[in-house]
């Protein structure tokens, strides 16, 4: 089926990338669906995946009110294509190994749980209602994940050396979680985003903790990558997206 | 059903040789309906075969998230996707239950699953079947979860407690799934031709294999008896597939769809479907390995096994570092 064309408000886009992040995000973790290293682990994979596609659902149901050009949440996950999508190159990468992905998980749940509580006293009473619900479940993501990142930093040279690449190979993606452009700084002025600028510190600081706990080191931030945000993404996510909207461009039209 | 595999476990010799008076109040206690507990007494092989029974169970669960998780990343809809992802979450939480409930029959999990990754355990036949499009979500929700509860809910009054009482929640949420799966199914139907020719496909496919889940006809099943005895088996093979096939014909009719059966008639003298013969060729080929996945199922099961090692490893050696400087603590 031929993609829709959304009409980005401020508004509209500002949510589209919140409900992208979660929805790509997610989407990677139910990857891990029967190849977790423990069936424990299993549960709480899935868990984190559920908890981030209910995130996209309401998301993007609030994009298509904002729009009100008759998009629902299908409409706007299935049946945009990649420079339509608007995620942070970090949540798109690929799953690696069980380091690469709570390494991820730590350095996104870092960002989006501090955001989220913030974001509670939004403006935007919608927005404000979904990140009280958001707060809650990225605590346990925050949780879990720097839980993992420092029994593999501190369990055996293996793991650690697993997790020092991880980080390595996702810090390049984190400068991208401060970025703001002409569409956050209208929302900021607005009262209903907050600035990330704010939330810097309190990332570096968990990020410290945990990396301290895992006996890892902190890379220093060098070139930064960047361009999710405005749709130039890694080539990773178009064959996410293939997967992922398959069913719809199959059969266009169809309820499913 | 999902122990299909199950081989008769009594050796008369070990039985005389146990005392025949605890024999007997065993036997009276599970006549009375009373429940056994782990710490009870229990004949050695009432043991071994609920160990069997319940970890082929067990491992049932855990290999049948392969054929729907093969699905969610593509599923049709956010609904859909978060639906299956739960769901087969649901299926790895009865896997872990299961272990837990033959755990307390004194065998390690661990144990349970390298038996599973040898290639030495059984696990239940219709899992070795591929799943081709969407509608198979939708046909295995409805029938293969369908015929999971025709088996279980007999099994929430299994003689032994734990295996009971796993049964009863698990049951729950295997209702759950079945009409989860008939909902899908029903979608379909009422879509477009594609979609209904899709729901009709996966019948066409599923319908045969799981018949079989039942198990073989009673004619040939040898195993029945003891465990009816025992009340670990409340009915058998074949009127449990009876059950099955009579709830799920009308059913089926509903969808507008066509049981593959030319042969299927309803009887009015007894009340009952009719279905035509079963290629136990199939089902044994199955069992022997030779389904269309057999060979994929357990190859993934034991990748995922050796990707997770280093994982395990990690949390074992962190766990044994907390522990020594916990212990270094408390001498300080
Ligand atoms: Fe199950
Ligand atoms: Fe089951
Ligand atoms: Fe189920």
């Amino acid at each position: 089926m031929t993609s829709i064309r959304v009409t980005e408000t401020p508004l509209v886009t500002y949510v589209l990338r919140r409900a992208d992040d979660a929805l790509v995000l997610g989407h990677r973790l139910s990857e891990w669906c029967g190849k977790a290293p423990m069936m424990e682990e299993e549960m709480a994979l899935a868990n984190m995946g559920l908890d981030l596609i209910g995130q996209a659902r309401a998301l993007y149901t609030y994009a298509g009110e904002a729009e009100a050009a008759g998009h629902d949440e299908d409409a706007l996950a299935y049946r945009r294509d990649e420079r339509a999508y608007r995620n942070l190159l970090l949540v798109e990468q690929p799953n690696g190994d069980f380091a690469v992905t709570m390494v991820r998980q730590l350095l996104y749940a870092a960002y989006a749980d501090p955001y989220w509580r913030a974001m509670m006293s939004s403006r935007d009473a919608t927005l404000a209602a979904i990140a009280a619900k958001a707060e809650k479940e990225t605590a346990y993501h925050l949780r879990h994940s720097a839980e993992w990142v420092v029994r593999l930093g501190d369990g055996t040279p293996e793991s650690h050396e697993r997790t020092a690449r991880a980080l390595m190979t996702l810090w390049p993606y984190t400068g991208e979680l401060f970025e703001t452009d002409a569409v956050d700084d209208a929302m900021i002025e607005a009262g209903i985003a907050v600035d990330p600028a704010s939330l810097r510190d309190t990332w570096r600081a968990t990020v410290a903790d945990v990396l301290g706990r895992a006996t890892l080191t902190m890379p220093a931030d060098g070139y930064m990558q960047k361009g999710g945000r405005s749709g130039r993404h890694s080539e990773h996510l178009g064959h996410l997206l293939t997967e992922l909207q398959y069913m719809q461009r199959t059969i266009p039209g169809a309820t499913w | 059903m999902y122990t299909q595999g199950l081989a008769s476990g009594v050796d008369t010799n070990e039985r005389q040789l146990e005392d025949a008076a605890l024999l007997q109040r065993f036997q009276e206690r599970i006549d009375a309906e009373e429940r056994i507990e782990p710490n009870d007494w229990m004949p050695e092989a009432y043991r071994r075969t609920l160990v069997r029974q319940i970890s082929q169970h067990a491992h049932s669960e855990i290999i049948g998230m392969q054929p729907e998780g093969n699905w969610i990343t593509r599923a049709p809809s956010l609904r859909r996707k978060a639906a299956l992802l739960a769901k087969v979450q649901d299926e790895c939480g009865h896997g872990l239950y299961l272990y837990a409930a033959a755990e307390t029959l004194g065998v390690a999990r661990e144990e349970m699953v390298d038996q599973l990754l040898a290639g030495k355990a059984k696990y239940s036949s219709i899992f070795n079947y591929p799943t081709l499009t969407w509608a198979d979500i939708g046909a295995i929700g409805w029938l293969v979860d369908g015929a999971a509860i025709m088996n279980q809910i007999p099994l929430c009054r299994c003689s032994y407690g734990p295996y009971a009482r796993a049964m009863i929640r698990v049951c729950k949420e295997e209702s759950f799934h079945q009409r989860q799966g008939y909902e899908i199914m029903l979608t379909l139907c009422r879509g477009t031709a594609e979609q209904k020719e899709m729901a009709q496909d996966a019948l066409n496919r599923w319908w045969w294999p799981c018949l079989m889940m039942f198990g073989p006809p009673d004619s040939a099943s040898q195993h029945t008896d003891t465990s009816t005895r025992w009340k670990i088996k409340r009915f058998t093979n074949d009127e449990l597939r009876r059950k099955f096939v009579d709830a799920t014909v009308p059913q089926a009719h509903f969808l507008g769809l066509t049981v593959p059966d030319p042969e299927l008639r309803f009887d009015e003298a007894t009340g009952h479907w009719v279905h035509g013969a079963i290629d136990w060729d199939e089902f044994k080929q199955v069992v022997a390995g030779n389904g269309p996945c057999n060979t994929q199922r357990l190859e993934r099961r034991r990748r995922t096994e050796q990707d997770g090692a280093w994982v395990r490893a990690a949390a074992r050696a962190f766990a044994e570092k907390e522990k020594s400087h916990r212990n270094a603590a408390a001498a300080a």
